[in-house]
Formats: structure tokens, sequence, C-alpha cells
């Protein structure tokens, strides 16, 4: 059911963890519906440097964590901000339909973590 | 990689006895039981004599056993064809198989009226409840007798008599209990009763369904003498010879088979206790079927512990939304009033003839690095180690 490549991001997940001094922390989801995704991101010179994720979820959202971590760092923040699902899920080759909704919690997450961080530059 | 199979709720694999059994029928012995020449005559014989073994599992008469394709048909016929004049209630619990709940769901937009009575914390109904529900239009109760999910086995003896005090038509989905408990009807009480194939060691495509004598019911296929006019349909030949076997070494083997598998159910039940944290028991304690165990492991998600087992050659099924396809968590663990965060954790460890104890060692072996890998992920243990600590 699962593509290669999201079993391999869900073996060999990159980025796993947390950032203490986080610029920016970003979390969605909820335990009730079965994922929470927790993302970190370190900003320097508008450009994120560091990204680290943790998720509580089923094999596609911990894929979806995976390669979205993987999409955006070293991206500045414009370009992070134009990763969608979409291209968690082509970065994927793909989920299953009723998976579709990690790709989703993925690109919240990191909307999530940007906007937190922007909120703490306007302060 | 050594594989371990600890799905067999889901099904079993055949034994080589109902293997062997059910060749000849698979080859030379083609013949339609119906057919009044040499060929049909002699598989009549064969196929009634399963029906002696099927019916003896269940202490009922061969004259009370239909034959059906599986599980499903024989509760969608229990529910479709059961009718008495005026009575159109139906008396069910939460925790039925989707074969039930779907099927009253439908009746319901049918004209019929559907009590879903309630279960426990150990997933178990109480007949004061269901004796509570019964009404004068009451036609059926249908409980099912160990559930597939957590294996709590319901008081079916209680009900059975209250079934028979109000004079209302008592079915039970056995599906999982046949073989593995004992099934008589008589002790039951129950007027019917589904039992299938591919749960016992037997072939898949095979099911039947008890129908006390005396007991009015509508074919669901009509169109054939078959089954005395119960089931049309030439009969699944194979299957009902290899239906028939597996009955009969499941009988064979119940009394052993019984403590054996609890045995290796608790050593698993226990190891995982003592080598893993933060785990609990879904299901009644004790009165459980001796295949089936449910634990949360909280903090994770089961999907995830599912396809690390499945990595390391372990098979096993989750009660979590993230598997089934629906998004919606086991509707068994919720009716048991579990937190959906624990639910999505929740894995089902289920037994069969096949199983060894050093299957269980391997699981104990391969499932505590998988569970501290994945809460190391999860940002949910993260923060109960924050409140620990503090």
């Amino acid at each position: 059911m699962y593509t290669e490549k999201v079993m391999d991001h869900f073996t060999n997940p990159r980025n796993v963890g947390e950032i203490e001094d986080a610029d920016g922390v970003g979390t969605v989801g909820n335990p009730a519906c079965g994922d929470i995704m927790k993302i970190f991101i370190k900003v320097k010179d508008n450009v994120i440097e560091d990204i680290k994720f943790k998720t509580f979820g089923c094999g596609a959202a911990i894929a979806s964590s995976s390669v979205a971590t993987e999409l955006i760092k070293g991206k500045t923040i414009e370009e992070a901000l134009k990763i969608t699902n979409k291209v968690v899920i082509e970065a994927l080759d793909g989920l299953p339909k009723e998976k579709l909704h990690c790709s989703v919690l993925a690109e919240d997450a990191l909307k999530s973590a940007i906007e937190d961080y922007q909120k703490k530059q306007n302060k | 990689m050594k594989k371990v199979y600890l799905d067999n709720n889901a099904t079993t694999p055949l034994d080589p006895e109902v293997l062997e059994a059910m060749m000849p029928f698979l080859k030379e012995d083609f013949g339609n039981p119906s057919s009044v020449h040499q060929f049909g005559r002699t598989i009549r014989v064969k196929v009634e004599e399963a029906r002696e073994k099927v019916a003896e599992i269940l202490g009922a008469d061969p004259l009370e056993i239909v034959f059906t394709s599986c599980g499903s048909e024989s509760n969608n016929m229990a529910l479709k064809g059961i009718y008495k004049k005026n009575c159109n209630h139906i008396i069910t619990s939460q925790i039925e198989h989707p074969c039930i709940i779907e099927t009253c769901q439908f009746l319901e937009t049918h004209g019929y009226e559907v009590t879903y009575v309630s279960v426990d914390k150990y997933g178990t109904v109480n007949p004061q409840e269901i004796e509570e529900s019964i009404k004068e239009n009451t036609l059926l109760i249908t409980i099912m007798h160990g559930n597939n999910e957590i294996g709590t086995i319901q008081p079916i003896k209680e009900i059975g008599e209250i079934a028979k005090r109000h004079g209302v038509y008592f079915h039970t989905d056995a599906v999982q209990s046949v073989g593995k408990v004992p099934t008589k009807v008589d002790d039951l009480g129950v007027n019917l009763l589904s039992l299938a194939g591919h749960k016992l060691h037997g072939p898949k495509g095979i099911g039947a369904i008890y129908i006390r004598k005396k007991t009015r019911m509508h074919p669901l296929i009509s169109g054939g003498h078959q089954e005395r006019k119960r089931r049309a349909g030439t009969e699944n030949v194979p299957g009902i010879i290899g239906f028939g076997k597996a009955c009969e070494i499941a009988q064979r083997e119940m009394e052993n088979e019984l403590k054996r598998l609890t045995s290796i159910r608790e050593s698993l039940f226990k190891g995982i206790m003592e080598k893993i944290p933060h785990v609990q028991l879904n299901g009644h304690p004790t009165n459980r079927l001796p295949t089936t165990l449910n634990m949360s492991f909280k903090y994770v998600e089961g999907e995830s512990l599912l396809i690390n087992l499945d990595l390391k050659g372990v098979a096993v099924s989750t009660g979590s939304a993230c598997s089934s396809g629906s998004l919606e968590p086991s509707h068994v663990l919720l009716a048991m009033k579990i937190p959906p965060e624990i639910i999505h954790g929740s894995l089902r460890f289920s037994l069969g003839r096949f199983n060894k104890e050093e299957d269980i060692d391997y699981v104990l072996e391969v499932l505590p690095p998988i569970v501290e890998k994945m809460r190391e992920m999860s940002p949910l243990w993260e923060e109960k180690k924050t409140v620990m600590g503090k």
C-alpha cells in the first residue's frame, strides 16, 4: 500500500528530534485524531538552516514529516512557504487516498512553525 | 527472516489434515451432490458426513445446519431471514462485527427498529439492559459470543434465558469462538448461531448457520432445493468437506488447545507488561477467548507499530483509524469508552493452532525496541517525560 519512498522515509526518517533554541515551533493535529506533528526551525538570514520534527502518527504521517523537513532544509522562508502538500505527495511518489491528509498536516505544521518564527521576529 | 503470524482472528492457516481431506473433491470427486447418478450420490454422502461433524461441535442435529458462503452471509441470513408476525424490533450491541451493525442499519431504513446496547469497560454487555430493551414487537436479540477485536466472551447463556422467557428469537455470531471454546447450542440457549470455516483452520468461502428446529426463516438466496430450500446454490463441496474436517479436529484438540493457547497468550501479556512501560490491556482480563490479546501502547500510533513489526516478519492488526481506511478508530474500543488516543495505539495479537511459545519469545525480542523507537519520535512521549521529570 505504501511506495518505496514512503517506506524509506518511514524506516529511516530524516531530521527526527528537537531544536532546543528553535526560532519557530509549529504543532498541528490532535491525539484523538491519531496524528500530531511538531516542527522546529532554526532560521539565519532568512534561510531555514536547521529543521527537526517529532510525529505521533501512522507510517504516512511520519514519512510526510520526514520528506517535508528534507525539502525545506536550506530554503528561504519564501521558498519554504511554497512547499504545499502536493509537493510532499510527489516527493513520496504518492500516498494512499485515505492518507492524503497526512501530507496536509505536514504542510500545516511547517506553515505554523514559520508563522511562529515571524511572530517572534515582529516583537 | 523469521515469520510469526499473530493475526488468526483475521484468518487462520489451513490445517494440512483439512487440505488432505479436501483434495479428492478438487480433483476426481467433482460430482454435484444433487445429481441422481453415482457421481453425485457418493458426494452427497460425504457432504452429509461433513454436516454431522459441524453439527457435533455445536451439539446440534445435522438437520439444523445450513451451509453458507461465509460468516457474514450467515449473519445476514439471521437478521434478514428471521420473521414473526408484527415483530420488527431487533436488539444488538455496539460491539458487533460490521456485518451485523451495517445490516441492522440497512434494516432500519426498511421499517425495522434497532436497539444497540452498551458495554462496560471490559467490553461486556449487561443482560439486564437487554431485558429492559425488550418490547412487545421485539423479534430478535443478536449478541456475539466472542469479540473479534478484544476477545471478551459475552454472557450468552444468561441472555438466552432472558430471550426464552420473553419468547424472543436469539442469535449469536460465534464466528470467533467456535472451535476455541465450548459452543454447544443448548448450553448457550440460542435459536441461531453463525460460524465460518476459515477462522478454525478450515478453508475460506464456507460458513454455516445453525437454525434451531421450528425457527421460521426466509432464505437469503432462493431458487433451489439445496440445504432444504434454505440456501439455494450448488454446494461448495470442497469447502464443506474441509469445514467438516476442521470442526472434527477443533473438537478433538479443544481441551488441550484451550490450555496451551491461554498459556502462551499469558506469556505474551506478561512479557509485554514486564518489558514495556505505559501499556494497557483492552478487553476482559480473564473471560476472554484464549486466542486474543489486545493491548494499547500509549504515546505511539498502532499502524506505525504494525508496519515495523511486519518488517520484522510479525503479523498483527490494530484498532487505529490509520489502518482502517475510514479514519474512524475501532468502534469496539470506542464503545468501551477508551480514549481515542489510546485506541490509536492498540495492537491485536491473535493466536492459532500453529503458534508456538518461541513465536512469543521472538515478538518479545523485537517489539520493545520498536515501541521505544516510535516513542522517541513522538511529541506525546516527550511531553509525558517532561511531566514525569517535574
